[in-house]
């Protein structure tokens, strides 16, 4: 690990300063995957800022829906009693992450900027574009069995690793960030790139930016909703694949519907299409899978993920049957 | 003579000091003036480090030195030992920062010690080297053709009829896959070194045998053995990677000594997939030939597996083939394949694992292909005696034990036709199989001290590395005196005690427990020439005599009684084919659209003599199965050959099964003394407790859903794939 300096900042200001002030400053929340990524010499910031005095802990409700600030830890979003009565989807994602020691120190903000967990990427003895660009691709041709089946590019093929993130993809939540120039919104679909050219660029925030809370609007979402994450063991691992399925079923019918997958792209993967396609039809399997169906088209696989074509429309139709039968 | 009672259900007499940070393991330690040492490792896989650049480490803070091949002390013992090793790995020897030669990816190419950790971290960081790339093997499925013979382990072969695996009216031919597997236990392996004047040194490690560490470093300095101390009293897993002594702990004693000052070395996870050992990559082929009514009439089983390039490591891949079914044809081949790996050692359960899995698999196939229950195919095919050595078992109860486990797992309540029961949307499956392992009895030595207050000192330089071996031999040494629990202590993992062999091949309480019985049986006798006795928990005065212990002690002068016994087997070893048993059984979940599978439950029985200590032996039992269930489901080391490195060398990638991954285990213990194993009539239990059950885990997820996985573990693509 290099030497680096520490600073712990008060207001958003003093934060946003102490960033501009240093090019290789960085944020410092819960610390779980920025400190590892240290450790392993992947990212060497001369200086952290740690954030996590910051006043952006809370959950409130607003007019619209609920306010989540950034430094709120995966646990006590996972908890809340707001979340789980209006976005159980949410709950449910964040608890299929990690592990409780984990999620007890993990921040939302923090757990949006995570990065990939390909091990090509961790490997500083390995090439990895994302990592050191120009340096090739370690997994194209190499392990990779989690890797990425949509919107990769033949530059970097790793997927986004965040379970909380597909929940957040689906509710439709938009993130306010704050920088040396005010604040902005990014809708959640946006905030998260594909890694086309240049993978060293997960998302779309700016250098310096600092992500101030999450905003998911209220929907009619809440009564049927399913999270199914696939993984090698019971717990404590990455998904394989994984689906976040919210539904509002009337009379049998799918008045309205959000779908989006994890483990299977650069960023959250939000399903439209099978979205629009499900709306107003009855809610049966046999249009779960047709939906499903249609959500693959664009998929292809790598030689070690071959299997996700098949396991990633049975999580999708699971997913969706397993809200559907909620009462 | 011997016990034949049962033993009671006690806690672990070490229990309270584990729990409360009492115990310490070596890493603890604190010695005055310690000095940390951090490795840095190769980033390629075979051919030399053309430079190495250790200037900017060197000036870093806090920094004591930086060696390299350049300017390691010699360790004159290695240098004795020739530079090739043996046909058929043939390779040069590994002499850690002996050369500039790399011989496998990971492997040590500077330690850098400092004042502190993370001083010592920081400057290892700063070392930098540019190598000479040689083009490295370590797929072993692409050099099949360099399999040679061992020469630990010829072919073996019974029967007049070679072929009878081919001409049967059954036959069965099938392939089965073991990973690389790796032990991480939770304690990271290192060591803690300091010498006294140019020839003394002392030693705090993590080992599974504090005797033969003390012999590695005496031989590798040449000193005397007497001189070395190891202390390893308590040690945080070893799962087989502890019984050996391993270069970079050489290197740190060596270090220490020419910097005049105590090292210390924990090494990393990371470090841990390389330098310790593994489970090695196997790759098995079985063909098998039976009677249309089940009658087996041929087995041919070969085994080949990867090794290092400079040593031959070999294992009982197929040893329980040999003997275990009453088959007349019998041939097994063991083959290993050199790589540019480091060495593997064995693993839990070891090669008898590896080959369990696929034997039982294949009777499982077996079964199914002569339409019988899979557990009626294994009594038809019973061996009464040992087929290979056409010797009596000294005892073997599976019998019973198949009785008693289908009773508990209801097998004979399922539906045996595959893929025809189901718990909602999940596939339902049954599936056993049998382990079994030697009962080892190695020769041990223990040393009893009877204080003036009535306590009893043990003394064995013997290892716990869990099972909880202390209690054990405390519950012998009651069962023996009569003296109460709390009256007892036994005391391990010191080299200066009296010797004893590894904690390996589960023959601990085989071996020092005999050693505790002998040397508590002559204390008797002493007692009984001084006109002392055991009387209910006390020592008291013999009938008709009158002195107290303090008594006799004082007049003859002594501040104890002390007597030392050396034990070991005799005639009966070679008259009896010795073996543990174990049957598992597990029941599983297959969700047919994911491809996950989960066990629901288990029971496993043990049939391993009389037990000695019921609750560290059940500990024992769900300990195996629970390492049986990741190497049925979630375990695998993964290379990226084109690199020969690791890609999951952590414990987030590499799966170990976390608590929600085990179920319930229920174990179940015959408990019948083995007449001729030991006084205890114990037989081991640490293998057998893994050995078997990842053949029970395919078994039923073939049952759930009529898909048969020859390759481990059975991760959710592969039940989708098949
Ligand atoms: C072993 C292991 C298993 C895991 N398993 C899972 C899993 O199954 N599913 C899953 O979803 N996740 C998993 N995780 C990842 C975990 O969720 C993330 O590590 C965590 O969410 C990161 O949050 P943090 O607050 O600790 O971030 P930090 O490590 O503190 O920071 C991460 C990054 O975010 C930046 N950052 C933090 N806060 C802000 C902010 N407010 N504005 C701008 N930038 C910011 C930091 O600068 C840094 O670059 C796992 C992690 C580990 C170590
Ligand atoms: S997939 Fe992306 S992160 Fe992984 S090695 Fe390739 S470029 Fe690096």
């Amino acid at each position: 690990m290099n030497q680096f300096s520490y600073v712990r900042v008060t207001s958003k200001e003093s934060a946003i300063a102490a960033m501009a002030k240093d090019k290789t400053a960085m944020f410092l929340a819960g610390g779980t995957n920025l400190v590892d990524l240290m450790k392993s010499g992947v990212t060497n910031p001369e200086r952290l800022v740690d954030i996590n005095k910051l006043p952006l802990a809370t959950i409130e409700e607003t007019k619209t829906g609920l306010r989540i600030g950034a430094l709120a830890k995966n646990t006590a979003v996972a908890e809340n009693a707001l979340v789980i009565k209006h976005f159980p989807l949410l709950s449910q994602a964040l608890k299929a992450g990690a592990s409780p020691q984990l999620r007890n120190m993990a921040t939302v903000g923090g757990n949006m900027m995570q990065r990939t967990r390909c091990h090509y990427f961790y490997d500083t003895a390995m090439p990895c574009n994302k990592r050191n660009p120009g340096s090739g691709c370690g997994a194209i041709g190499g392990f990779n069995r989690m890797h990425a089946i949509f919107g990769a590019s033949d530059k970097c093929i790793a997927v986004h690793p965040s379970d909380m993130c597909v929940a957040l993809v689906a509710l439709d939540a938009i993130v306010t960030v704050a920088g040396p120039k005010g604040e902005r919104k990014i809708p959640f679909g946006d905030f998260h790139r594909l890694p086309g050219d240049t993978p060293q660029q997960d998302n779309n925030l700016q250098r310096g930016e600092l992500i101030i809370a999450v905003d998911i609007p209220f929907n009619q979402l809440s009564a049927n909703t399913h999270y199914l994450k696939v993984r090698d063991r019971a717990s404590y691992a990455f998904a394989l694949v994984s689906a976040g399925a919210a539904m509002q079923i009337k009379g049998g019918n799918i008045t309205d519907v959000r779908l989006a997958m994890g483990g299977v792209a650069h960023k959250p993967w939000r399903l439209k299409e099978a979205e629009a396609w499900l709306k107003g039809k009855p809610a049966t399997e046999e249009n779960f899978r047709k939906a499903a169906e249609l959500s693959m088209a664009q998929a292809k696989s790598q030689e070690g993920n071959a299997f996700k074509l098949t396991l990633a429309p049975n999580t999708i139709v699971e997913a969706l049957k397993t809200a559907a039968a909620q009462a | 003579m011997g016990i034949d009672k049962k033993s009671e259900p006690l806690n672990r007499v070490d229990g309270r000091a584990k729990v409360t940070g009492k115990a310490k393991y070596f890493a603890e330690f604190e010695v005055p003036g310690v000095t940390f040492c951090v490795m840095v490792t190769s980033a390629i896989t075979r051919g030399t480090v053309a430079t190495i650049n250790t200037k900017t480490a060197e000036r870093a803070p806090g920094v004591l030195a930086v060696f390299t091949h350049l300017n390691m002390p010699a360790i004159p013992g290695w240098a004795e030992q020739g530079n090739n090793s043996k046909l058929p790995s043939g390779g040069e020897k590994y002499r850690m920062l002996g050369s500039n030669k790399i011989l496998f990816n990971g492997q040590p190419i500077a330690l850098v010690i400092a004042d502190t950790l993370e001083r010592a971290q920081h400057a290892a960081s700063l070392v930098t080297a540019t190598y000479n790339k040689a083009e490295h093997n370590t797929d072993l499925l692409k050099n099949k053709e360099k399999a040679a013979m061992p020469p630990r382990m010829g072919d073996y072969s019974r029967g007049t009829d070679k072929d009878a695996h081919n001409t049967a009216p059954v036959k069965l031919k099938a392939d089965y896959t073991v990973p690389v597997e790796v032990h991480n236990p939770m304690e990271l392996a290192g060591i803690l070194a300091f010498w006294e004047g140019g020839d003394k040194l002392t030693v705090y490690a993590k080992t599974q045998g504090v005797k033969s560490t003390q012999r590695t470093l005496a031989s590798a300095f040449k000193i005397d053995e007497k001189n070395v101390q190891v202390h390893s009293e308590f040690v945080g897993g070893g799962f087989g990677m502890g019984l050996r002594t391993w270069p970079q702990e050489v290197a740190v004693a060596a270090a220490a000594l020419k910097l005049k000052k105590p090292v210390k070395l924990v090494m990393t996870r990371e470090q841990m997939f390389t330098l310790v050992g593994y489970r090695p990559y196997t790759i098995q082929h079985i063909s098998m030939g039976a009677t249309q009514d089940g009658q087996l009439t041929g087995i041919y089983h070969e085994a080949t597996a990867e090794t290092a390039s400079y040593d031959d490591f070999t294992e009982g891949a197929v040893s329980m083939t040999r003997f275990m079914y009453a088959c007349p044809n019998v041939t097994t081949k063991y083959r290993i394949v050199p790589l540019d790996r480091g060495v593997p050692i064995w693993m839990r359960g070891p090669g008898e694992a590896t080959g369990a899995f696929a034997l039982e698999s294949a009777i499982d196939e077996m079964a199914y292909k002569v339409n019988m229950d899979p557990i009626q195919f294994r009594l038809k095919n019973f061996a009464e005696t040992d087929p290979e050595r056409n010797k009596p078992f000294s005892s073997n109860n599976l019998k019973e034990a198949y009785q008693l486990g289908s009773e508990k797992i209801g097998w004979a309540k399922r539906n045996p036709a595959p893929a025809s029961m189901k718990d909602g949307e999940w596939q339902v499956g049954y599936g056993m199989s049998t382990g079994v392992f030697g009962a080892h009895r190695g020769e041990s030595t223990c040393r009893a001290q009877l204080n003036p207050d009535g306590t009893l000192v043990l003394q064995s330089a013997t290892s716990d590395i869990g099972p909880g071996t202390s209690t054990a031999m405390v519950q012998i040494a009651h069962e023996v005196t009569g003296l109460p629990i709390e009256k007892i202590r036994f005391e391990l993992g010191n080299a200066a005690f009296p010797p004893s062999g590894s904690q390996g091949g589960s023959a601990t309480v085989s071996s020092v427990g005999s050693a505790v019985f002998d040397v508590c049986t002559a204390l008797k006798g002493i007692l009984t020439e001084a006109g002392l006795t055991f009387d209910n928990g006390t020592v008291k005065p013999a009938s008709g005599k009158s002195e107290s212990l303090q008594d006799v002690l004082s007049k003859q002068n002594k501040t104890f009684f002390e007597v030392t016994k050396s034990s070991k087997g005799g005639e009966e070893q070679n008259k009896y084919s010795m073996y543990s048993f174990s049957i598992h059984f597990a029941e599983v979940r297959v969700h047919p659209a994911t491809g996950v599978v989960r066990v629901k439950r288990v029971v496993t029985i043990a049939d391993s003599g009389r037990i000695v200590s019921p609750k560290t032996a059940a500990s024992q039992m769900i300990g195996g199965v629970t390492g049986g269930i990741g190497m049925a489901l979630t375990e695998e080391g993964v290379i990226d050959h084109r690199f020969g490195r690791f890609v999951n060398n952590n414990l987030a990638d590499y799966h170990v099964p976390v608590s929600a991954d085990v179920p319930h285990i229920e174990t179940i213990f015959i408990d019948k003394p083995d007449p001729y194993t030991n006084p205890m009539g114990s037989k081991g239990m640490g293998e057998i407790a893994l050995i078997g059950f990842s053949a029970a885990v395919a078994n039923a997820v073939y049952h759930a859903t009529g898909k048969r996985i020859r390759e481990l573990p059975i991760t959710p693509d592969k039940v989708l794939s098949a």
